[in-house]
């Protein structure tokens, strides 16, 4: 059994919450205790049917509010695959919202209503998605109960859509007729639709080969922790413990450890009481190395060769994720990329992403909550970065503020070594 | 496809192969960014499978923290003795915060009546051993599948120096990229198993040939019908009128206080059984096992802002 992770999107009112339902539902993930108190919840707001989003309402402000607050995580399995679903909300803070469940999905689904077709939210949504590297794009449209089940308007949609996405440069997109409300084209095939042809989203969730996020050839290993026992049995035990980003790592083969430059031999990789041959992107583990060098938390063992992804300066896009602070030129924060924290400085502010027109405005004055910027940073000491295109976890990073230690932006490298600004002032 | 092939037994399972590798991960960023973390063990499921992911992310060494059980005194005793020797066998250090203790020392006051619990005296337990200790980070076995509000809570859960949950204002978290940075007195509850479900806890155990407590297993026991559940006969609860006791054959979902874990009928008496029905069955694990979530739609939610696990 395999794992796929979701992330998915829509406005308020477009079916989400129902859609998600439906899916736990007809998957026969909801147990009796939980249908038991849906169809009291359901009774009390005075509905007949069992109101199955209210499978996914969290939290009490949220079901006072009748709003979603943040996202949510739901897990969910079919005999051939589990499936985890980034639940994000569709409301105001959509943008911190998605960037934050897009992080860590492999496909996302991304909600349409029949009748209003490709809007505003949606071009967001899909901006948002391909921004964070999502590789695939379900969009399901929804509600084609309301329009008759006509294949002429789901043609419509498809067409302003698949042109939209042209632009964007989206991978993959598939998209699916459907009504989440009475389980069309959900987990069976809607005989309301003879004229669509394909799978059923679950169905199709259950087959469809996602490729793996952005990875490069080459090893990454960052290292997280160092193990050293220190007891009589394992006195001279010293491992270098962490979880490989991307690559190979071979016993026999040779390394560069990061920042020193140094190059030695792998004589070990192990993986609790067993020795590996090696291990792969995914593997967490412990590698020893021939040379007794002193490797800390926040070096990186890479391939051995000329060109070690060594920064300090860097343009990015972030998301701007604080709701009480601003970002202007010359903030200061820490960074942490990988397992290695550092003091940064935002050295420019060089575009703002409009999502609806996909145009970038040049030298904004500042960077607010849920605004995407493309950014260029500057380091106290350097950063063993790759571009987010090419690897997804050497690519990634967060800005967090010095003083509230909060999460205040993600960021996703585009350039490790951009042009010098001209009125450069180093720290 | 050759024999050896054919029979590589369910840890080559690629889901529990990567929730291993991801709580792995997660058990070391603690190690690493806290000065003074801990392992919140019970002797449950979720807390065995939480040890055990320890155990393998620092060997050969030691674990590099204490593990600490806040013990309500209300415990099956077979879970507590195996709690005392799981410690013992992986030479952990051990600190356990009494809710008895607390009692004594006037500091909490018990609830009184038939239906009384120590539940919700766990909190300010916890709360005073984190201050006690000094502790930065608690590491627990909660999952996102468990429950409504644990849906919305980050694998790093921020607290307020009050030890209170703030759902509504936590900490956005991506990728790999979890941020336990905090100003003192401030601490993270972190739960490296967020995004296992109840039935890959089962399979784990199972393809590590763990060993848990023997209540697991179906047994005969001494129970009485309360509230729709089995409660276990035992001096902590007593009875109520129409409460009859009679003898069953049960084996428990879930571990915790006897005052309000309920059994369940069963006859699996193997982990392979026990797993069976897991995966085969139609009602929640808190639904059919745990009265402390009865109450209200929100019972969860409102004990984890105050501070709860
Ligand atoms: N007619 C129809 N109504 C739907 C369908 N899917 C959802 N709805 C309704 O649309 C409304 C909003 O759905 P909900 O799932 O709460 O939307 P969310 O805000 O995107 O989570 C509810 O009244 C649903 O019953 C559908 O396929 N057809």
């Amino acid at each position: 059994m395999d794992l796929l992770r979701l992330v998915t999107a829509g406005s308020v009112d477009d079916g989400k919450s129902t859609l998600i339902g439906r899916l736990l539902y007809d998957s026969k993930q909801v147990f009796e205790d939980t249908m038991a108190s849906l169809e009291r919840a359901s009774a009390a707001q005075g509905l007949d049917d069992v109101n199955l989003a209210l499978l996914t309402d969290g939290l009490r402000a949220e079901r006072e509010q009748g709003i979603t607050i943040d996202v949510a995580y739901r897990y969910f399995a079919t005999p051939k695959r589990k499936f985890i679903i980034a639940d994000s909300p569709g409301h105001v803070q959509y943008t911190r919202n998605m960037v934050t469940g897009a992080s860590t999905a492999e496909l996302a689904l991304i909600l349409v209503d029949a009748r209003k077709g490709v809007i505003e939210q949606t071009r967001r949504h899909t901006a948002i998605t391909t921004l964070l590297g999502i590789q695939h794009l379900v969009v399901c449209i929804n509600k084609m109960d309301l329009v008759d089940w006509s294949e002429s308007r789901y043609r419509e949609i498809e067409a302003d859509y698949r042109a939209f996405a042209a632009r964007l440069e989206v991978p993959t997109v598939t998209l699916v007729p459907m009504a989440a409300v009475s389980g069309d084209n959900i987990v069976d095939r809607s005989a309301n639709m003879p004229w669509y042809t394909g799978p059923a989203l679950l169905e199709f969730l259950e087959e469809v080969v996602v490729p793996d996020p952005a990875r490069h050839a080459d090893l990454r290993f960052p290292v997280q922790y160092v193990i050293r026992p220190q007891s009589n049995e394992h006195h001279d035990y010293r491992g270098y413990a962490g979880t490989v980003a991307a690559g190979v790592v071979e016993v026999g083969g040779h390394v560069t450890v990061l920042p020193l430059g140094k190059s030695t031999r792998v004589v070990a990789i192990d993986r609790f009481d067993q020795s590996l041959a090696a291990a792969e992107h995914g593997d967490a583990v412990t590698i020893r190395l021939e040379e007794d060098i002193d490797v800390s938390r926040g070096y990186m063992l890479v391939s051995e060769g000329p060109q070690a992804p060594t920064t300090s300066r860097f343009t990015a896009d972030i998301c701007w994720m604080s709701d009480t602070t601003v970002l202007r030129p010359g903030g200061q924060y820490w960074v942490k990329h990988t397992t290695r924290r550092v003091k940064c400085r935002v050295e420019s502010l060089d575009s703002l992403l409009d999502v609806d027109t996909l145009e970038r405005i040049s030298n904004p004055d500042g960077v607010a909550l849920n605004d995407l910027a493309r950014v260029t940073i500057k380091t106290l000491e350097p950063l063993f970065m790759d571009s987010y295109a090419i690897s997804r976890d050497t690519g990634s990073f967060i800005l967090i503020d010095a003083s509230t230690r909060k999460t205040v932006a993600a960021g996703m490298v585009r350039d490790v070594a951009p042009a010098e600004a001209v009125n450069d002032d180093s720290f | 496809m050759s024999i050896e092939q054919a029979f590589v037994p369910v840890a080559h399972d690629s889901v529990l192969e990567m929730l291993e590798a991801e709580a792995i991960f997660i058990m070391r960023e603690v190690a690493a960014e806290f000065e003074r973390p801990a392992l919140l063990f019970s002797g449950g499921k979720d807390s065995i499978v939480l040890l055990r992911i320890a155990e393998k992310a620092f060997f050969p060494a030691r674990i590099p923290f204490p593990v600490m059980h806040v013990d309500t005194g209300h415990n099956f005793d077979e879970v507590t003795a195996f709690r005392d020797r799981r410690v013992a066998q992986l030479g952990a250090k051990m600190i356990v915060a009494s809710v008895q203790d607390a009692i004594d020392r006037g500091e909490i006051e018990e609830e009184r009546g038939p239906r009384a619990s120590r539940n919700r005296l766990q909190t300010p337990v916890l709360l005073a051993a984190i201050a006690e200790q000094q502790l930065d980070a608690a590491i627990g076995g909660a999952r996102r599948d468990e429950e409504k509000a644990r849906a919305k809570e980050r694998v790093f859960s921020f607290r307020d120096e009050f030890g209170q949950w703030d759902p509504r204002n936590q900490r956005p978290e991506l990728w790999r990229l979890y941020n336990g940075t905090h100003v003192r007195g401030e601490h993270m509850r972190v739960f490296p198993l967020s995004n296992w479900t109840e039935l890959d806890i089962w399979r784990y155990i199972q393809s590590e040939g763990l060993e848990i407590p023997s209540i697991y297993f179906s047994h005969q026991r001494e129970v009485f019908q309360r509230d729709g559940m089995l409660m276990a006969v035992s001096p902590y609860l007593s009875l109520l009128p129409n409460e009859k006791p009679f003898r069953e054959s049960v084996r428990y979902r879930t571990v915790g206080d006897m005052t309000c874990t309920a059994a369940v009928r069963s006859v699996a008496a193997d982990l392979d059984t026990v797993v069976a029905e897991i995966a085969a069955t139609r009602i929640t694990e808190r639904g059919q096992s745990r009265a402390d979530d009865q109450f209200s739609e929100a019972a969860m939610e409102d004990r984890k802002r105050e501070g709860y696990f």
